[in-house]
């Protein structure tokens, strides 16, 4: 039986997210969805520099690839459901990933204001995606208040460090019913495999590799490890431990066992 | 008339509708979404609206995000 993701009520296949930002040029970011065949991505909502010829990114974006527009700049949860209704008007679907940040050093998330966007963009009709510190009692209140998953942090955006919130993240993965996305800081896909390890239900990527040498070629490891790490999971992962537990059989040695 | 597009102000000698702003600007409406004074305004509205003095204005489209 195919192994599918039940969000938002897709099936996804792709179990790695790509954000579109920090390529050097749409056609690259082309090649690396191409490459990933990704579900979902990623796009942002900016002010047009009026009188500069500015491409449509939209046009390098596969057509079966569902749009998710977040709602980064806002700094609270007003500025974000203003920029969810934009998006919607954009003609872009309903899908939104809540993004509220205040930080600008560490681009953490406020959790707070994520959550009164959330309520009130589920209520509109929006499947609502929040990018959230790992914390469980709002994760909690982000699932009951109908968030189709939760995208925790793995480290702060575009810094490449990892899931330094793995033991966070585990405890959502074992208590939230809805699917936890781990979402930013995953600067390698031995990072990305070990979120699926975990039991993560899929991870987002833009930096690592919107910003390697070859991002195509990139893309297409983060999605060989998403696949690898979600297929590790399901086989079930054998316990660790402190000593040696040995490979070969204990006995019938070739050696005389009286000296 | 002063108009506010995108956080700057512009000065219009006549009165346009949103439909003949967007048009002069060169802008491709396929791409773009409008507010006026914070409202959302749906592109077959456009011809509707005539833009008056201190209206605000802002035109948006996507970009790459994570």
């Amino acid at each position: 039986m195919e192994d599918l993701l039940a969000l938002g009520g897709r099936q996804v296949k792709n179990r790695l997210l790509i954000g579109t930002g920090k390529f050097s040029g749409y056609p690259l970011m082309q090649k690396a969805l191409e490459a990933a065949r990704p579900d979902i991505v990623t796009v942002a909502l900016r002010r047009v520099d009026i009188g500069a010829k500015e491409d449509n990114i939209l046009e390098y974006i596969p057509k079966s690839c569902v749009l998710m527009a977040n709602t980064s700049g806002a700094r609270n949860a007003d500025e974000a459901i203003r920029i969810a209704r934009l998006a919607k008007a954009a003609g872009t679907g309903n899908w939104i990933k809540i993004e509220v940040v205040q930080d600008n050093k560490y681009l953490l998330p406020d959790n707070l204001e994520t959550l009164k966007a959330v309520e009130i963009l589920v209520k509109e009709g929006f499947i609502v995606l929040p990018y959230m510190s790992p914390d469980l009692s709002m994760a909690r209140r982000m699932a009951d208040a109908g968030a189709a998953a939760v995208m925790p942090l793995g480290s702060p955006i575009g810094s490449n460090r990892g899931v330094k919130t793995r033991e966070l993240v585990e405890i959502l993965v074992r208590e939230i019913k809805v699917p936890v996305i781990v979402d930013a800081g995953l600067g390698s896909p031995s990072d990305a495999c070990e979120c699926m390890e975990m039991g993560c239900a899929a991870v987002l990527v833009n930096t690592a590799i919107a910003i390697a040498r070859d991002p195509a070629v990139m893309a297409q490891a983060f999605s060989e490890a998403v696949r690898a790490g979600r297929l590790a999971y399901l086989a079930g992962l054998a316990s660790s431990g402190d000593r040696a537990s040995a490979s070969s059989p204990l006995t019938g040695f070739l050696r005389d066992e009286t000296r | 008339m002063i108009l506010t597009i995108n956080g700057k102000q512009e000065a219009v000698e006549r009165p346009v509708t949103l439909d003949a702003l967007v048009a002069a600007k060169g802008l491709c409406p396929e791409k773009i979404v409008v507010e006026h004074n914070f409202c959302i305004v749906s592109k077959e509205d456009w011809p509707k609206i005539m833009l008056g003095d201190k209206d605000m204005i802002e035109i948006i489209s996507f970009v790459g995000g994570g």
